[in-house]
């Protein structure tokens, strides 16, 4: 009978976001929407934000890494960009990330586990060794104290001989999501947000080739969140950045266009490509007509992108370069700017020179050797792909607008709604693998008895003990009342409305670690403490 | 497994391992908790007791950790009972209060416990009455106990405390007036927190006209609890309704109203679980009438009560 | 639903990991399994973790912990309670741990270690089966 023949595995087929897929696509799901879906470099950029993209230039392929102290991490850099990775993307550990040095009674246990330790200008000039800052562009993955990490940086290449002018490169400097999904928060929200803004007038004027926020919704998506989730969130983020911006006194369009962003890709192909479509198209729209900007490098929304690590499994670890394949391949098939792709043994520890290699040579074969970089926007115009690209648009739309009825970005966060809805995600994607709903191969289904992983990256508990060690021996060897004027410089100038960055800058030259310019920052703005809890 | 009189003698020594253990048994219910309630009990032994209630969003936990902070400040010793809503299916619960208390853990003098409300309608659980007993007889000179905040009226915590704190906040959605039936008639103080926010003055002048209507002076006040703003006048208002109290011999006639209600509370559920227990039988047996409705279920409930009111011969409950 | 003893939980991110995705649905999973989860929130000290312990006089002290970290915070929060009179808590970890850690970890305390691809369901049994009906 026709229903037996056409009898399909599941009841309904639904993506992460909960949207129902149809069978087939057709002509008439994308109904006549031709001039949005436009030309790749043309407002609203839904294909794209260059006309030539991967034709002109590949994404740029950049590993996240960091470990242990800075001759390690150095190390790594120089075989990453020996492999043929064309820019950095520095890991710091959870110590550095929360403004807290090597010595701190709360860093025991942590130093250089997740990340490289940073605790003074000393250890970052180490980080750099034998790299050229004006031939190498690098993304930072901090946030409270972007700021100084920042000044670190230009103070390296300003040894090295290079202006800042030259600089090219990212801070993450994203504090919003730190509140919403990842944890890493040490000021409160309305101070955090002049510390945002201080950098963004700083750098318009000295660092102008630098991205001086990578506005994420990487990790609002690995805590948990759909994909609709994770565009509208970030978007939400985004809007309260400029909103910010605006209130500081500064031109939306001086310091928009060096905006960017950074995405998750998950383990739904076409709903990733669908997604960052329709991301590009909304920000654009939000741009012209909620900010008014008249750049079109304003409305152009760039981004990072890296495979979701939360989809990688410690069961029979090979099976994640697969996974991290198809992830990769969908980012560049949405547009990416720039790409990380995660190392197999990712659920286990952190990536050993093999495994990020293979990670490596992931994007460098679909960039040689798969053909899809040698068109722009391929897939556009399959009904499915532009249908799916719509509908996100739309259902992030409204979770934008529910974050508006709110207050914005700041107070959803504030009320705990953002931080709700994903955990109720979580939730429900959690039942799903245990219910077997949703299939995790090797984990819930095709299970193998496995022996323990063997070589993997291990931190020596002894990187704790050295940093220590050198903290002590920077602090005998520095011009103490050099450091002792600039900390006490940076708290004036903290407690008034003047721009940070200068005496950061000096006070890191000043060899002050990154523990004693923060916490001067804490006495000035205070900690933040979360008002949310559970469900 | 402990010996009674190895946490009883733990407990008289002021340890607080055993006075957590003895919190659990008590809140556990059933003779142990009785027993062990009686050889513990010290006479004349009093407590401060405050409710802090009010919706959820108030900003109660903050409040009541800046409160338990200014009475650490000055010597006293301070439990904190933090009550959150137990799931009516599962009866489990998630009790987040203690997030909120950074700013007083490790504190010395200071206990905090989550309760769940363990399906109690009124915002507090049965246990919370008798683990109060616990706490006084350790020797606390305050307890403060912060509820659930579901919104609604939560009069149990009028039988259970000398003062009652109600918190609101401006811009709930809800003008004053709007706020669930009974929650101005149970306030002793009335606290608009987050009073930096717009529209505090507009809620504490509803707060003030609805309160007119109360027979006893309520104090409305402003705080902003998370720095720490109009906690000093917040203090001296607790001190004063206390002090009055006291003067007025009003503490007495609370505590004689508190225990009469717990007494009866307590026997009461004796006697329910005792009913319940007695009466599954007869209500099985009955069941093919009351289902098809040949017998009214209220005779019928009459009927059960008074046969086990003069049931004889069986175990006493 | 009144009164008996319910099993009590304390779901404790240690250290400076701000992962807790996994120990949020640890606590709900407890949760709808009608346990009291008591849950403390980011960045806990091993003596804040015992203090809360003994103070709620939970059965479980559940760790999560994602950030390497697991060596030197589990096993001092495993001493804290063992001194302070808490020895008979079970004591759970969770996160990212290699597996060649947990022998140590047992050793040093740690009952079970539950890694990334355990069930909720799994924890949900072993403690039912571990903790001890009184």
């Amino acid at each position: 009978m026709e229903a037996k023949k056409h009898s399909e595995r599941k009841s309904s087929f639904k993506n992460t976001s909960d949207i129902e897929l149809k069978r087939v696509y057709t002509q008439s799901d994308v109904g006549g929407d031709d001039c949005d879906i436009g030309l790749p470099g043309a407002y609203p950029f839904t294909r794209g934000v260059q006309p030539t993209m991967y034709r002109g230039r590949f994404w740029t392929m950049r590993q996240y890494a960091g470990m242990a102290s800075a001759e390690e991490s150095n190390a790594r850099y120089r075989y990453l960009l020996e492999q043929g990775q064309t820019g950095l993307s520095v890991a710091f550990d959870l110590p550095t990330q929360i403004g807290y040095d090597s010595d701190h009674f709360l860093a025991q246990g942590e130093v250089g586990k997740v990340g490289v330790a940073i605790d003074s200008l000393l250890d970052m000039e180490v980080l750099f060794s034998g790299i050229p800052l004006d031939k190498v562009s690098t993304s930072m993955t901090i946030n409270a104290p972007a700021a100084v990490l920042l000044a670190m940086y230009i103070a390296v290449a300003m040894k090295q001989g290079v202006p800042p002018t030259k600089l090219n490169g990212t801070i993450q400097n994203d504090i919003l999501k730190e509140y919403a999904a990842r944890g890493t928060y040490i000021f409160p929200p309305r101070q955090s947000m002049r510390l945002i803004t201080d950098i963004f007038a700083y750098c318009a004027e000295h660092v102008p080739e630098w991205n001086t926020i990578s506005i994420s919704g990487y990790h609002i998506r690995e805590a948990g969140a759909s994909a609709v989730q994770e565009v509208a969130f970030t978007l939400s983020d985004g809007m309260a950045y400029v909103q910010a911006a605006l209130e500081a006194g500064l031109a939306v369009d001086d310091f928009a266009p060096r905006l960017s962003f950074f995405f998750n890709s998950h383990v739904d192909f076409f709903e990733e490509v669908a997604k960052f479509r329709a991301a590009r198209r909304l920000w654009a729209k939000i741009m012209r007509e909620r900010f008014g900007t008249q750049n079109p490098r304003s409305q152009m929304l760039r981004f990072h992108t890296q495979t979701g690590g939360s989809t990688l499994t410690a069961q029979q670890p090979d099976n994640n370069i697969i996974r991290v394949t198809l992830q990769a391949l969908a980012a560049v098939l949405g547009g990416t700017q720039s790409l990380h792709t995660n190392s197999r043994d990712e659920a286990l520890a952190l990536p050993t020179e093999e495994s990020v290699r293979i990670a490596l040579r992931t994007q460098q074969i679909i960039a040689y050797e798969s053909g899809v970089a040698d068109v722009v926007d391929p897939l556009a115009g399959s009904y499915y792909v532009e249908s799916l690209t719509n509908e996100i648009e739309k259902a992030a739309l409204e979770q934008i607008a529910r974050i508006d009825a709110l207050g914005g970005a700041v107070k959803a966060i504030e009320q705990g709604y953002m931080q709700r809805e994903i955990q109720d995600s979580a939730y429900t994607w959690q039942q799903q693998v245990e219910s077997k709903e949703r299939i995790v191969v090797g984990v819930n289904q095709f299970q193998v008895r496995e022996s323990a992983p063997r070589g993997l990256e291990r931190v020596d508990e002894a990187v704790g003990e050295r940093q220590r060690a050198k903290l002590a021996l920077l602090k005998g060897n520095r011009d103490n009342a050099r450091v002792q004027a600039a900390l006490s410089e940076l708290e004036r100038c903290a407690s008034t409305a003047e721009n940070v960055m200068p005496a950061v800058l000096e006070a890191v030259l000043a060899y002050a670690t990154l523990g004693e310019v923060c916490d001067v920052f804490r006495r000035v703005f205070g900690e933040y403490r979360p008002e949310e809890t559970l469900a | 497994m402990f010996l009674l009189h190895e946490l009883v003698q733990g407990f008289q020594c002021g340890d607080k391992r055993a006075l957590a253990r003895c919190v659990s048994i008590v809140e556990s219910g059933g003779v142990r908790a009785e027993n062990l309630l009686a050889a513990v009990a010290k006479e004349g032994k009093r407590a401060r007791l405050i409710g802090i209630t009010g919706p959820p969003g108030a900003g109660k936990s903050t409040l009541t950790a800046r409160i338990a902070e200014v009475f650490l400040d000055r010597g006293e010793s301070v439990a904190l009972l933090l009550i959150d809503p137990s799931s009516p299916f599962t009866g489990g619960a998630i009790l987040g209060d203690r997030i909120r208390m950074h700013a007083i853990t490790g504190r010395r003098g200071l206990y905090m416990r989550s309760l769940g409300s363990r399906g109690s309608l009124g915002g507090l659980s049965r246990a919370v009455p008798p683990v109060v007993q616990l706490l006084e007889c350790f020797g606390f000179d305050t307890v403060i106990i912060e509820t659930v905040g579901t919104g609604q009226a939560e009069t149990d915590v009028v039988s259970t405390v000398d003062t009652v704190v109600v918190v609101s906040v401006p811009g709930l959605g809800d003008d004053v007036q709007a706020m669930k039936a009974g929650i101005m008639e149970i306030a002793d103080i009335f606290v608009v927190n987050k009073a930096d926010r717009e529209g505090s003055e507009r809620t504490v002048r509803q707060a003030e006209e609805a309160l007119k209507l109360q027979p006893k002076v309520v104090p409305v006040l402003s705080t902003v609890a998370i720095s720490g703003i109009g906690l000093p006048d917040l203090v001296v208002a607790l001190d004063s309704h206390y002090a009055e109290m006291l003067d007025s011999n009003e503490l007495a006639t609370r505590r004689k109203a508190r225990l009469c209600t717990t007494i009866l509370a307590h026997a009461g559920s004796i006697l329910s679980d005792a009913l319940t227990d007695w009466a599954e039988e007869r209500m099985a047996r009955a069941w093919p009438e009351i289902e098809s409705g040949s017998v009214d279920i209220f005779t019928f409930a009459r009927k059960l009560a008074t046969e086990f009111q003069t049931r004889g011969g069986e175990n006493d409950c | 639903m009144s009164g008996g003893k319910r099993i009590r939980v304390l779901v404790a991110k240690p250290g400076l990991d701000g992962h807790d995705r996994g120990a949020k649905i640890v606590a709900r999973a407890l949760r709808d399994a009608g346990m009291e989860v008591v849950y403390t929130g980011l960045r806990q000290t091993p003596e804040q973790i015992t203090e809360a312990a003994l103070q709620e006089d939970v059965d479980v002290v559940a760790l999560s912990c994602l950030s390497g970290a697991h060596n030197h915070l589990f096993p001092r929060v495993v001493d804290l309670l063992r001194q302070q009179g808490g020895s008979d808590i079970l004591v759970l970890g969770g996160g990212v741990i290699p597996d060649e850690d947990i022998p140590g970890l047992k050793l040093k305390g740690v009952s079970e270690v539950f890694l990334p691809g355990a069930t909720t369901q799994s924890i949900v049994e072993y403690i039912r089966t571990h903790v001890p009906i009184t």
